[in-house]
């Protein structure tokens, strides 16, 4: 599955599985949260990869919050 | 210089046998020939080229017995051994224009030799033949011979010789596909002005780029048991060991890194690096888990989460890098996962 | 707004014990320019060369190019809210130094800028192989951060280039034109029959060596917003942008906006200018959508029948360039955008990341990822050392002739999307 900032372009390219991230530079990460809160930042974005990657989809799909 | 050899190929029309009455006329060889609009390509390559042989076929006898029809004509073609192939121009006769994209096609593909038709836009051989060998857009009848050859003559010459050819709009081919540079007589500001003021007036303008088209994959099926599944990670987002030591570019990538992360639990500053040139690359310098997380999915792979964390990620750098060198990647590494036993793959982007 | 702008044509630049123009001709003080590019302590060293078009001489990596003016009447001053005091600019009477330039160059910590060789094959795809060029190599102090760097070199050009203009002030420019847009109730009035057309202009604006200023603001801080189209003539929006180099906007392309100047030639005529939207290409996908929205809503209510939107950069701001342009055209306001393409070196992949039905339109500055030998050159103002990094290079760059085979992509506007060149691509 794709984890990435620009769904739209995962879309058109072909993604079926898209999960959204945070920014272009940091898709996992905000800078501007203290450590631990970042890492659980990018914890709740993979659990969230991993829920789209044990999920039946019949075509394009974005999981959103 | 040796002047360049041609084989042309035309129907019973033009070969002034006969009409529909005779479109069931069998594929037949003119060595030495020059026939019909022949004459005109004769006269246009003047020194540089000659019809070395005429090939002559009904348009019926060639739809309609198509294997033999392009086996014998192949056959013939290989005989004479031209530099280059000409069908047509078709104009807008519709079994004319797909006999001639169906041998120009097989006579570059099957013997290697260059070829080059003309027809008009909307002949049913265009849309099937353009993307495969250089197709002159001509008018849609008879009358527009002498631009036909105009065009046709100087590409033919232009294959037979080797030499590279230009854009779609300055040699007069029906675009085709692959992209090629030229420089236009206006600067783009004054085109998209001129562009803009024929929109807004409600008359015909063609655009400089038709939108693409991208493929489309059916879904795989959701991954059933977690708890022992194979994970991989994936990132376009060029993260890198530090030093980037297989110098993976920072644009247009020419190939993909595969990296070894046994025993690694958390990307850092010192270890690891991003070699993207197309976003502010400190946040990912600082920690690369932002664009790779391992950290986590070392976590969940500890917890039972998952079952694995694959050993292996891959890595290439998504900044103006071709869709056919991403798609020959992914083809290569979709396969060392598969071969590795890997369940599911996360790909991360930037 | 109207803007008298004064032409003056510089024929060369010649090193001298004092600065003046005189017939023509520029005369530098090195001492001075190199006093006005070290006021910012960060900057430790500067070097200064002159390029001239034809010579053998490769400048990189090159940073910024910067057209020397001076605004003679009016309010303000070049580039407000940076050099000059904040202030509205794009009224009264402004000088411009033509065929000239100041090239920024020296080294980043990144992936570094592109490349201008004034003669040869390279010469053809830069529009800078054309101009005089004043290069300054920027050397930082140790211990620079990036961000810091870069700004202090993006300054330090642009106060030698205010200079150099301030020299002009006096002089009687050897042409003149005159560009006038008019309020809407007025510009109505005086064209009721012409088509209504802005230019939606799309900044770049996604951090280090990607950032764009608008009188001095972060243009990954701005909402959509309209400008009277001289202001740009006077140095409303700079560069903080230069990679990759060939399709990023040095400021000398937003001083001289070829969409600006040629949709002023068709004012009043066949058409009605009406302004300049300016909005941003930013890193979240909130702020594409927003932007995109705003930018839509904008033209709607200006009553816009026609624009033509111009795009920054390539990959992730492909989505903005199709929001924008979808947005727009659902308002029934109709749309020509300008692009360039990353095709492959083979011409045969998809020209843009994202895609819709509505970009019907296209003007293209042709296929960034096209290779070029670029045989070894004479002279090198700057350093090669970083040539391999640069963005449309690789290791398999230098050659061991010394020729460089790189992707367009590395060549300081060669695709340029503000349709600067006449390169273009079927």
């Amino acid at each position: 599955m794709h984890i990435c900032t620009v769904t739209p372009i995962s879309m058109t390219v072909g993604a079926n599985r898209i999960v959204p991230a945070i920014a272009i530079p940091h898709p996992l990460g905000n800078p501007a949260l203290k450590k631990d809160e970042e890492k659980a930042l990018r914890r709740k974005i993979v659990m969230k990869a991993l829920e789209a990657l044990t999920t039946e989809v019949d075509g394009q799909t974005i999981f959103e919050d | 210089m040796a002047k360049i050899k041609v084989v042309h190929y035309i129907n019973q029309f033009f070969a002034q046998i006969g009409g529909e009455e005779k479109a069931d006329y069998p594929a037949e060889l003119r060595v030495g020939e020059t026939v019909g609009p022949g004459l005109a390509f004769a006269a246009n390559f003047k020194d540089e080229a000659e019809i070395i042989a005429t090939i002559v076929c009904g348009d019926s006898y060639f739809n309609e017995n198509l294997e033999k029809a392009k086996a014998d004509i192949l056959a013939m073609v290989k005989e004479q051994k031209p530099d280059v192939f000409i069908a047509g121009p078709a104009f807008n006769a519709g079994r004319y224009g797909v006999a001639c994209g169906t041998i120009a096609a097989a006579v570059q593909e099957e013997l290697g030799i260059p070829a080059v038709t003309g027809m008009y836009v909307e002949n049913p051989g265009a849309d099937m033949f353009k993307n495969h060998v250089y197709m002159i857009a001509t008018k849609n009848n008879a009358a527009g011979m002498r631009g036909a050859v105009a065009k046709m003559a100087p590409l033919a010459l232009k294959l037979g010789k080797g030499e590279p050819v230009g854009a779609s709009a300055e040699e007069g081919y029906m675009p085709n596909g692959i992209r090629v540079n030229f420089f236009e007589k206006k600067r783009g500001s004054a085109r998209a002005v001129d562009m803009l003021l024929k929109k807004l007036a409600g008359k015909p303008f063609e655009t400089e780029y038709p939108m693409p088209n991208f493929d489309r994959v059916a879904p795989n099926p959701a991954v059933k048991d977690l708890a022992h599944a194979k994970i991989a990670l994936v990132t376009s987002g060029g993260i890198v060991p530090k030093g980037n030591p297989d110098h993976i570019e920072s644009s247009s990538a020419s190939h993909y890194g595969e990296y070894d992360i046994t025993g690694v639990t958390d990307l850092t500053e010192d270890t690891y690096e991003t070699a993207h040139g197309g976003y502010d690359p400190v946040y990912a310098n600082q920690d690369a888990d932002r664009v790779l997380p391992i950290d986590v999915l070392r976590d969940m792979e500890k917890e039972g989460v998952i079952g694995e964390l694959h050993h292996l990620f891959y890595t290439t750098v998504g900044n103006g890098t071709a869709v056919a060198s991403a798609k020959a990647f992914a083809a290569e590494i979709g396969r060392k996962l598969k071969a590795d036993g890997v369940d599911a793959v996360i790909l991360t982007s930037t | 707004m109207k803007l008298e702008m004064g032409y003056i044509h510089i024929k060369d630049i010649r090193f001298s014990e004092e600065s003046r123009i005189q017939d023509g001709i520029l005369y530098v003080s090195e001492k001075a320019v190199r006093e006005t590019a070290l006021e910012d302590e960060k900057l430790k060293s500067v070097s200064f060369d002159i390029a001239r078009p034809g010579a053998s001489v490769r400048i990189t990596p090159v940073k910024d190019v910067i057209e020397p003016r001076v605004k003679v009447e009016g309010r303000g001053g070049i580039f407000p809210g940076i050099i000059s005091k904040t202030d509205t600019v794009g009224e009264g009477k402004t000088y411009a130094l033509k065929g000239m330039a100041v090239v920024t160059a020296g080294k980043i910590v990144g992936f570094q800028e592109g490349v201008i060789d004034m003669t040869g094959p390279g010469a053809e795809y830069t529009p800078f192989s054309k101009t005089l060029n004043l290069v300054m190599v920027c050397g930082a102090q140790e211990g620079i951060e990036p961000h810091e760097y870069e700004k202090a070199v993006r300054l330090a050009g642009f106060r030698v280039a205010v200079y150099i203009g301030e020299l002009a002030r006096t002089l009687t420019p050897d042409e003149t034109t005159v560009y006038e847009t008019y309020g809407l109730k007025e510009g109505i009035e005086k064209y009721p029959e012409l088509p209504r057309v802005a230019y939606v202009q799309m900044l770049q604006s996604q951090g280090l060596l990607h950032d764009t200023y608008v009188y001095g603001v972060d243009a990954k801080r701005i909402v959509p917003t309209i400008l009277s189209p001289t202001e740009i003539m006077d140095g409303a929006i700079v560069s903080g942008n230069c990679v990759s180099a060939c399709d990023k906007n040095p400021t000398y392309v937003h001083l001289n906006n070829p969409v600006v100047h040629d949709l002023f030639e068709q004012h009043g005529k066949t058409l009605n200018f009406v302004c300049q939207i300016i909005t941003n290409e930013n890193v979240y996908l909130a702020d594409k959508q927003r932007s995109s929205d705003w930018t839509a809503k904008l033209c709607r209510m200006l009553d816009l029948d026609g624009v033509i939107v111009s795009q920054e950069g390539f990959g992730n701001p492909d989505t903005d360039l199709i929001m924008n342009c979808k947005k727009i055209e659902a308002e029934g306001i109709k749309t020509v955008i300008i692009t360039d393409e990353y095709a492959g070196r083979d011409g045969k992949s998809q020209s843009l990341a994202d895609a819709d039905t509505a970009a019907d339109a296209v003007i293209t500055g042709g296929n960034a990822n096209q290779v070029v030998i670029l045989p070894k050159l004479d002279k090198v103002i700057g350093t090669l050392d970083y040539i391999t990094k640069i963005a449309g290079a690789s290791e398999q760059t230098l050659h061991e002739d010394g020729s460089l085979e790189v992707e367009l992509q590395v060549i300081t506007g060669a695709t340029n999307e503000t349709g600067f060149n006449k390169l273009s691509a079927r």
